[in-house]
C-alpha cells in the first residue's frame, strides 16, 4: 500500500532565454535562466507554455538536456513537420525572450550515480536528450581523475541517427568518450553514411545490442528513448537476452510509424 | 496573468475542436505508446482477470470464460497527460458494470477503491464511483480489431474520462480496497485523480 502523496502545485516558473545553439539542421538547444528552478534529476523533463497575445495558449513536454549540476536548464527541442510550438521555439525564440514552464517532472526514467550496475542507453534520433542528461551527469558528478569511481558505473550508448549531420551532441560525445575510458559511444548510422565511415549503418537490431550490452548478470540499468517502433524493438530484445524487465525503462515519442 | 510569448501565435482550432480539448492538450491523429517499460508478451492461454474483495475473496475469469461476457462497444475521446488528445476512439470490451454484477454474484463486495494490477507490475488506483454507471470497461478490442501488445493488448483497463495512464495496459486485476493507495505513476508525482478536465496532471495540481 503506498499513501496517497501530499504534494505542493509544481508552479508555472518563467524562464529567460540566456542562449540558443544551433545543434543540427533540425533541432536547437534552449538554454534557460528559470528563475528559482528547484532542481532536477537526469532523465526528467518539464511542460512548456506559449501564450498568443489572444490569450490561446498551447503545452508540451520536453526533456531536460542539462545535468543537475548544471547552473543552466538546457532543454533541445526537434523541429518537427507541421508541429504548432516546436518551429517556434527552434526558429522564432532568441536570447533575451520569455517562455513558462514548470517542472521537474517524471520520477521513473531517472538515473544518477548512486545506482550500481553499468549504464546501457540506446536513442533513436532526438531520444538522445534525457540519455544525454544522464551522461553530462555522470561526467559532472565522478571526477575526471576518479576512475575506479568511474569503472563502478562504466556507460555505453548506443546512438541511431539518419545521417552523420543528424546527431545531436556529436562534437560533446566525441569529447566525453575521449577523455574518458570508462565511457563508450557508439553510433549507427541508418539512411546515408560519410564516404570513411566504417560503423554500424544499420537500424538496431539484435545482433548490435548483443555486441553492445552488458550481459544480464552485470545487471546494467538500461534506458531506452526514441521513436516507438526503435523502442519497442530495443526493449523487446533486452528482455529476450535476459535482462529483467524492470531494469529496461523506456521512453518513446512520436508518431507510431517515426522510424530512426 | 500568463505572460505572452512574443510573436506565437499558435495554431487556432475550430470551435469544435476547442470545445472537445481539455486545457493544455492538442489533439493527434496517430495513437503515441507511452509505456515505462517493455511491452509483455502475454499467452491467452495463460492469461486470466481476476475481480479481488478488499476480504482477499476472488472471482476470476480465462481468455474464453472473459470473452463469453456480454460484450459493449463505446467510441470516446481520450486524453493522454503528455499532452495529446485523440478523438472519437471505438473500443470493444467488457464494462466494470458488468463484472460487478457478474462479481456481486460470485459474493465479490465492491469497496469504495480499486487498484487495477498489470502484467509487468503496472498499478493505478480509481475510485470505484469512476468505473461504475457505463465510464469505464476492460478493453480488448480497438477499431475493429484485436487491441495491439504496444496498446496495451489483449486487454486493458479504459477510462476515458480520467487521463489515459489510469487506462492501464495489459490489466489482469481490479482490486477492492476500503481506503486509497497510490499507483505506480501516482507515487511518481502524477495526480492522484487525473480529471483532465481540471487539469489534475501531478501532485498538488488543484
Amino acid at each position: 500500500m503506498n499513501p496517497v502523496v501530499n504534494a505542493p502545485r509544481i508552479a508555472w516558473r518563467v524562464a529567460t532565454v540566456a542562449d540558443v545553439i544551433p545543434e543540427t539542421p533540425r533541432t536547437r538547444t534552449l538554454v534557460l535562466d528559470v528563475a528559482e528552478w528547484p532542481g532536477h534529476r537526469a532523465g526528467q523533463h518539464v511542460d512548456v507554455r506559449l501564450t498568443a497575445e489572444d490569450g490561446y495558449q498551447s503545452e508540451r513536454s520536453y526533456s531536460i538536456a542539462s545535468a543537475p549540476e548544471d547552473n543552466q536548464l538546457a532543454l533541445t527541442i526537434e523541429r518537427l513537420k507541421d508541429g504548432e510550438v516546436s518551429p517556434y521555439l527552434t526558429e522564432e525564440l532568441r536570447a533575451g525572450d520569455q517562455i513558462e514552464l514548470r517542472g521537474p517532472i517524471g520520477g521513473y526514467f531517472v538515473w544518477d550515480v548512486s545506482l550500481e550496475g553499468p549504464l546501457f542507453l540506446v536513442a533513436g534520433g532526438s531520444g538522445i536528450v534525457p540519455l544525454m542528461a544522464m551522461l553530462r551527469h555522470r561526467d559532472s558528478a565522478l571526477s575526471n581523475d576518479d576512475v575506479p569511481a568511474r569503472h563502478r558505473v562504466p556507460a555505453r550508448l548506443l546512438y541511431s541517427s539518419r545521417r552523420w549531420d543528424e546527431v545531436i551532441y556529436r562534437d560533446e560525445l566525441t569529447r566525453l568518450a575521449e577523455k574518458d575510458e570508462t565511457l563508450e559511444v557508439t553510433h549507427t548510422l541508418t539512411r546515408e553514411q560519410p564516404s570513411d565511415w566504417t560503423g554500424f549503418k544499420r537500424r538496431i537490431d539484435r545482433v548490435m545490442l548483443e555486441e553492445m550490452t552488458w550481459p544480464p548478470s552485470e545487471h546494467p540499468n538500461v534506458f531506452v528513448c526514441g521513436p516507438t517502433p526503435l523502442v519497442e524493438t530495443v526493449a523487446a530484445t533486452m528482455v529476450d537476452l535476459g535482462h529483467k524487465p524492470e531494469r529496461v525503462k523506456t521512453e518513446r515519442f512520436g508518431p507510431t510509424g517515426g522510424a530512426v | 496573468m500568463a505572460l505572452i510569448s512574443r510573436g506565437f501565435r499558435g495554431r487556432k482550432r475550430s470551435a469544435d475542436v476547442a470545445e472537445r480539448l481539455p486545457p493544455g492538450q492538442y489533439e493527434t491523429r496517430d495513437f503515441p505508446v507511452l509505456s515505462a517499460g517493455p511491452t509483455p508478451r502475454i499467452s491467452l492461454a495463460t492469461w486470466d482477470f481476476s475481480l479481488q474483495g478488499a476480504d482477499g475473496k476472488r472471482v476470476r475469469w480465462t481468455w474464453d470464460e472473459f470473452n463469453a461476457l456480454p460484450h459493449s462497444t463505446v467510441t470516446t475521446d481520450i486524453h493522454c497527460v503528455t499532452k495529446w488528445s485523440k478523438f472519437g476512439t471505438a473500443w470493444e470490451g467488457i464494462s466494470i458494470d458488468t463484472l460487478l454484477s457478474e462479481g456481486a454474484a460470485k459474493g465479490i463486495t465492491p469497496s469504495p477503491y480499486v487498484m487495477a494490477r498489470s502484467d509487468g507490475g503496472y498499478t493505478t488506483n480509481v475510485p470505484l464511483a469512476d468505473l461504475m454507471g457505463a465510464k469505464a470497461w476492460v478493453a480488448f478490442g480497438f477499431n475493429g480489431a484485436p487491441l495491439a501488445p504496444e496498446h496495451g493488448g489483449p486487454a486493458r483497463l479504459l477510462v476515458p474520462h480520467l487521463y489515459f495512464w489510469k487506462s492501464a495496459k495489459w490489466v489482469r486485476e481490479l482490486r477492492f480496497m476500503e481506503n486509497d493507495s497510490a499507483g505506480f505513476w501516482e507515487s511518481l508525482g502524477y495526480h492522484n485523480y487525473g480529471d483532465p478536465w481540471r487539469e489534475q496532471r501531478y501532485a498538488g495540481d488543484e
